[in-house]
């Protein structure tokens, strides 16, 4: 089974990354971009038995920081 | 005293750690592999050096603070072993829950590498109680992920708590309140960003760090 795992920084945190890309697309001329936020995308090939009890735990154990990040689980096939 | 420093694949300060303590406490630390699935007995202190353990993979600290050593220094802490992360070591406690809070990318992208001022917060605890409070000292840093962060609540608790051991005395990093190390609750283990093991010595440019060491080692039977 393929899962992705979308991390991405919870919203009351400041992400300087995303303010560096989104200063780079304002400087190639793109006008209009709000807001720019960088996250990240892990794709997982887990046992099909694999539990969503275990898929959450990976990611709250590993694959997200709780404190900083959220993450959601996407199963592809 | 029985004092250990632990190396991760990628530490790369555990050298200047392991010098600091011995020169500091008279003897020599173990040096431990992170792999090792358990930690000596009777350890007085636990040291987690600098570095970029698994290149900073996933996050800084991430992939560290599962080894299988961690779970003898999670243990370690509860018992109330003195325990001291510096830089990668900060991250790898927060990361290992041991201390609240995660430690971002700097405010300005860049890595910094350079002597900076910061402000002693208290006295008052095991790391600390050779300095005076409010006392500047001159310690260098080198990180780029050093930028700390927690939520507004748990910040007002650190500070109620008498938990910021240290403060930028100028603006670093982006750090939130300019925290640049901080205790657990029971104030036995201390993550800090600059380097007190990098001041030890006159050839190091000042001697600031040292009062860190011979505050710990004070508290212990050294020998």
């Amino acid at each position: 089974m393929k899962v992705r795992v979308f991390v991405s920084l919870k919203s009351g945190v400041l992400d300087p990354q995303g303010r560096a890309v989104h200063h780079a697309l304002e400087g190639l001329g793109f006008t209009g971009v709000e807001d720019v936020r960088v996250g990240r995308l892990i794709e997982l090939d887990v046992a099909d038995s694999t539990s969503d009890e275990a898929l959450d735990e990976m990611c709250r154990k590993l694959l997200a920081n709780m404190v900083i990040e959220n993450y959601r689980i996407e199963k592809v096939a | 005293m029985r004092a250990a420093v632990i190396t991760f694949p990628g530490s790369n300060c555990d050298r200047d750690m392991a010098d600091a303590i011995a020169k500091i406490s008279g003897r020599a630390p173990l040096r431990l592999w992170h792999g090792d699935a358990e930690l000596p007995d009777g350890l007085d202190f636990i040291a987690l050096p600098g570095g970029f353990s698994y290149g900073d993979y996933l996050r800084s600290g991430a992939m560290a603070a599962k080894s299988p050593i961690m779970r003898g220094v999670i243990a370690a802490a509860g018992k109330g072993v003195p325990v001291l992360g510096v830089c990668n070591g900060f991250q790898v406690l927060t990361e290992a829950g041991l201390l609240p809070g995660a430690l971002m990318r700097n405010a300005g992208q860049t890595f910094i590498c350079r002597t900076v001022p910061l402000r002693v917060e208290s006295s008052q605890s095991l790391f600390t109680s050779r300095y005076q409070a409010g006392q500047v000292i001159q310690v260098p840093v080198a990180h780029h992920d050093g930028n700390f962060f927690a939520d507004e609540a748990t910040l007002d608790r650190l500070e109620g708590e008498g938990r910021v051991a240290f403060r930028y005395a100028e603006p670093t990093n982006g750090s939130q309140r300019d925290i640049a190390g901080v205790l657990n609750d029971a104030g036995n283990v201390l993550g800090m960003m600059p380097h007190p093991e990098r001041a030890i010595e006159a050839d190091h440019g000042g001697t600031d760090g040292r009062a860190l060491f011979e505050s710990v080692f004070a508290t212990l039977s050294v020998g």
